[in-house]
């Protein structure tokens, strides 16, 4: 099933044609484009073979590849995807070649450079998606600042500077506590595993010591919370959205920010599932005052693009607080509403980008009427517009349900006041499309203003299309998720309930198959992947209430 | 080892000294007015050193009734010391030759103190450690003055010397004390003598001396006006060689030595180590000099490089020699950077003057983004990997809390070393700075460049490598 090695190929293509954009004559512009289009679409394409051949009954990691990296530390090459990182994948690779779309004709300078930061861009955002290994995640997770930060800082708008290094100060506080506990981790694992390690798979089979645990669970969190945005951590993003050229902005909102939620999945439920379960209202909480947060302050922006980078932290906070309900059906919803806040915001800043182009303003009050100018654009803004405020129908209805029902179903006071949320981004939202779209034409420059170019409209189509395929029949991707993320919940709560205090010298749990025999011995998996978390699942299943 | 005096130990030593010498005469015998040929000597004569230490068994051997030894310890510090030498030496050219150094006086110069960073680490006493210390620090002197017309680079070897003589003066001071406290200056002696007041002070007394040549604050004072007065290819080098000199020292004197006895010295280089991340990365953040940044990178380097120490493990001294091997790459390659453009006035060692260079070269602005990810500790990059593993190290040992400063204050240089990049990349080139015209810069440079990748992404070589000084402990 793994023969061909998919992930890595997906990791490296991004690289390769960067080397190539980088042979390019630097004033062909064009064809700087177009190749970095063709490895973007490339990878697309890789992309949809593993979500085609992915198999939705499993819930174990898939596409695995290992390799030793730097043996003599423990860190390995190991990457592979279950139903948690399928869509972010998936929304990686939809995503980039749409944020170089948006450059395509509007960035006409240092093209080559923006091509190859974006396409490094893209390998190390895969890469986080995809590491199963936390010192190859936290290279990846590292990585992406780099292109990020010259990303804002070259091609941003007035106050770029400030605003990239704001950018890059706050994620990185947060991640070199991150990495403080990795490493805390890996010396924690030679007692108890046999072998000192950073296998993620493996590492889930460490029992933690209860005075240790809530630490380790802070500095990942933290450095997590910080990346969501999760209120009161937000602040850096307003100024880094909003400065950022489109490209960048829509690569921040639909994939960057999903690291932090990815993260809090695929890290912090399992490893410290202790923490994670008794701190979860207290992130709940944190959750709900972003979504009301969020959503007041977007409400009383001027700025069209603070708006949508405001209404991000309000919809990241109901993504937090279902991830958190640790309710199958909220969990789900969250995942799916990670993709969703991807195409939709991700839209909206498009939206907001096609606009600046035409009349260099970010004023509200520079806009109205536009729909009379702008024929071809004002539906399909009405269309992202309408799924970003979660109209049934649309892809953002589907994931925000599922969120809410699920939280309701076991934290109901929580649920309640985010609905509160929801109702706050219809106001905001549809607020913004009148003032833009209708009314009197108060344009500066009308005759400036012309209709979408093909170019343009190729943007809005593929978000167009996953909008009303993921709002009527969401089923391909929760089918694939949904194995993966019952079988976390189950490890989750079994390993939340289960008596944490063992002897620092004591032989590994026999419930958890990943002792060091089961994993580390095990070398480049020849047939398809028996993943520790798949003997897991059956039993936890039971644990379950 | 029955002969006290087995000279096949010394080959890389003799090697690089002889060569010293041969570009001494070489220049006096009218080589002097074709400065590229004394260069290519000294390349031959790092390179045919470098040779050396890989022929040369490791195999513990002893030499001069036990105060040298060659073991795996040696050899991996003096490889690093070497190819640091070497880039060093083809980065230079170019400015010897355009600013009219006297090249022969520079590349012997350059040779010895490289050979007393290598007798350093090979010490196993006190008095060869002196003598390296010595046989490293004077050539520096000279070198940081070796601009004569110019006033800022006499007053950095002044300031140096001055400085510099002080602090060997408290070294020797504490290996009289040791003598006394235990009736020898072998490094062993120190390891097996009963706790005494003389002891201690003795061992402060050391560390003293080689915090100065390390530029652990509070001794890293002399480190800004001495880098930014220096000559541009004496700071780069001085920056990277007297670092691995005296951190050889460290190891041999901290890990090697007293490393069963951390308990007394943990904490007082602890307290350095967290006061040198601190201060050098706070200071640094304000600089408007590329050199003084470098200057003030290089201090709060000093203290990564002691939490590697502190952990006085097998582990932490392999993290310690690939930090010095990735710092050594990635500070000649920033400062190779600086060595690309030059102005009409003088050296472009303003920040400011660095602006917009990439639209002329994007490979130089590649190569700079490369350093300072790399300086910063940003993965795929050899910084991280060494910030990576001396952590892990320290962290093995207990020393959370020196750590969580530590990747903070990594975090607070990311301000002042993106910035740097950025400079490269943004804005409009400054008239009257250009690019110099040379085609052995550029290859250093890449040679860094390739390095400090290949370091971060491909560690596991060098790692395993570097790992073979663990049998030192054994």
């Amino acid at each position: 099933m793994t023969s061909v090695p998919w992930l890595s190929a997906a990791l490296v293509l991004p690289l390769a044609t960067a080397a190539v954009a980088a042979a390019v004559d630097r004033r062909r512009t064009g064809a700087l484009y177009g190749v970095g289009m063709a490895g973007m679409l490339a990878v697309a394409a890789v992309a949809g073979v593993v979500f085609v051949r992915f198999d939705a009954r499993s819930a174990a990691l898939q596409f695995v590849e290992r390799a030793p990296w730097i043996p003599s530390v423990g860190i390995g090459y190991h990457v592979g995807v279950d139903g948690i990182s399928l869509p972010l994948v998936m929304l990686t690779a939809v995503m980039m070649p749409l944020a170089l779309l948006s450059a395509w004709g509007s960035i006409t300078e240092r093209v080559k450079e923006l091509v190859v930061v974006l396409l490094v861009l893209e390998s190390a955002l895969l890469g986080t998606f995809v590491a199963q290994d936390l010192v190859l995640f936290y290279v990846f997770w590292e990585a992406v600042l780099i292109p990020m930060y010259f990303l804002i800082g070259l091609w941003g708008g007035p106050a770029r500077v400030l605003a990239a290094m704001k950018f890059l100060l706050y994620t990185m506080a947060g991640s070199a506590l991150m990495l403080v506990a990795i490493i805390v981790l890996y010396l924690q694992s030679g007692a108890q595993l046999g072998a000192r390690t950073f296998d993620l798979v493996a590492l889930q089979g460490l029992r933690l010591d209860p005075a240790l645990e809530p630490w380790l669970f802070a500095a990942f969190a933290l450095a997590l919370a910080i990346k969501v945005p999760v209120w009161p951590l937000h602040t850096w993003l307003p100024d880094a959205h909003t400065e950022a050229p489109t490209a960048g902005s829509v690569i921040l909102a639909a994939v960057l920010l999903k690291m932090g939620t990815y993260g809090f999945l695929r890290f912090v439920l399992p490893l410290f599932s202790a923490s994670a379960v008794r701190y979860a209202p207290a992130l709940m909480a944190l959750a709900v005052v972003g979504v009301l947060y969020g959503g007041a302050v977007s409400w009383a922006q001027r700025d069209v693009k603070r708006l949508v980078a405001m209404s991000s932290v309000s919809h990241l906070g109901l993504i937090t607080l279902g991830l958190f309900a640790l309710s199958p059906e909220a969990v789900q919803g969250s995942l799916l509403q990670m993709v969703n806040h991807g195409l939709s915001t991700g839209g909206l800043f498009l939206l907001v980008g096609v606009l600046y182009d035409r009349t260099h303003s970010r004023r509200m009050d520079d806009y109205g009427g536009v729909a009379s100018l702008m024929p071809r654009l004002a539906p399909l803004a009405l269309i992202v517009v309408l799924s970003s405020l979660a109209l049934p129908g649309t892809n953002g209805f589907v994931g925000e349900f599922l969120v809410l029902v699920g939280t309701y179903r076991v934290a109901p006071r929580y649920a309640v006041p985010a609905l509160g949320g929801v109702i706050l981004s219809a106001a905001y939202l549809l607020w913004m499309y009148q003032k833009v779209m209708h009314g009197p034409v108060a344009v500066r420059e009308p005759a400036a203003v012309r209709d979408l170019s093909r170019r343009e409209q190729a943007l809005f189509w593929p978000l167009v299309i996953l909008i009303f395929w993921i709002g009527l029949y969401p089923a391909p991707l929760l089918r694939r998720s949904e194995a993966s993320v019952r079988a976390l919940l189950a490890l989750v709560h079994e390993r939340a309930a289960a008596p944490a205090a063992v002897p620092a010298q004591a032989p590994p749990a026999p419930s958890f198959p990943t002792a060091p025999s089961a994993v580390v011995d095990r070398g480049l998996p020849a047939g398809p992947p028996a993943d520790a978390r798949e003997f897991r699942a059956a039993p936890g299943g039971e644990v379950r209430p | 080892m029955t002969a006290a005096l087995d000279v096949r130990l010394l080959l890389p030593e003799l090697v690089v000294l002889g060569t010293a010498l041969v570009v001494l005469l070489a220049s006096v015998g009218g080589a002097a007015s074709r400065p590229a040929v004394l260069r290519w000597l000294a390349v031959a004569g790092a390179a045919a050193g470098l040779g050396a230490v890989a022929a040369v068994p490791p195999a513990g051997g002893a030499a001069f009734w036990g105060s040298y030894v060659r073991d795996p310890l040696t050899a991996a510090l003096q490889a690093v010391v070497l190819v640091g030498t070497l880039l060093a030496v083809i980065l230079s050219g170019e400015y010897v030759r355009r600013t009219r150094l006297d090249a022969g006086e520079f590349y012997a110069l350059v040779l010895v103190a490289a050979a007393g960073a290598m007798l350093m680490a090979a010490s196993a006493d006190l008095l060869l450690l002196f003598v390296g210390l010595e046989t490293l620090s004077v050539p520096l002197y000279v070198l940081a003055a070796l601009a004569r017309a110019d006033a800022r680079s006499q007053e950095a070897g002044l300031k140096y010397f001055l400085l510099g003589a002080f602090a060997t003066a408290f070294f020797l001071y504490g290996v009289a004390l040791a003598f006394g406290a235990t009736g020898s200056t072998a490094l062993a002696a120190l390891s097996g003598a009963a706790p005494s007041a003389t002891l201690r002070a003795a061992v402060a007394l050391l560390t003293t001396g080689l915090a100065f040549k390390a530029a652990v604050v509070p001794f890293h004072v002399w480190a800004p006006d001495v880098y930014e007065g220096a000559p541009l290819p004496v700071t780069a080098y001085m920056a990277v060689v007297a670092k691995a000199g005296a951190f050889a020292a460290f190891l041999r004197v901290f890990v090697a030595t007293l490393g069963p006895r951390v308990g007394e010295w943990g904490a007082v280089l602890a307290a350095a180590s967290v006061l040198t991340m601190v201060v050098g990365n706070v200071a640094a953040l304000h600089q408007t000099g590329i050199k003084r940044l470098l200057a003030y990178s290089s201090i709060a380097h000093a203290g990564f490089l002691l939490t590697g120490v502190l952990a006085a493990s097998p582990a932490g001294t392999a993290a310690v020699v690939f930090y010095l091997l990735a710092y050594t790459l990635m500070t000649l390659g920033a400062f190779a950077v600086v060595l690309m453009v030059r102005r009409a006035d003088g050296e472009a060692d303003r920040i400011a003057d660095l602006a917009g260079l990439a639209s002329r070269s994007p490979a130089l602005g590649a190569a700079m983004a490369v350093f300072m990810a790399a300086l910063t500790g940003l993965p795929p990059t050899g910084g991280f990997a060494a910030k990576f593993l001396v952590f892990t190290a320290a962290l093995d040992a207990g020393y959370t809390g020196v750590v969580v400063v530590g990747v903070l204050s990594s975090v607070v240089s990311a301000y002042y070393y993106l910035r740097v990049a950025y400079t490269l990349f943004s804005g409009a080139p400054v008239p009257g700075v250009a690019l110099v015209e040379d085609r052995w810069v550029p290859a250093a440079l890449a040679l860094a460049a390739a390095g400090t990748v290949l370091l971060g992404v491909f560690p596991a070589p060098v790692l395993s490598a570097v790992g073979q000084v663990a049998a030192v402990f054994r």
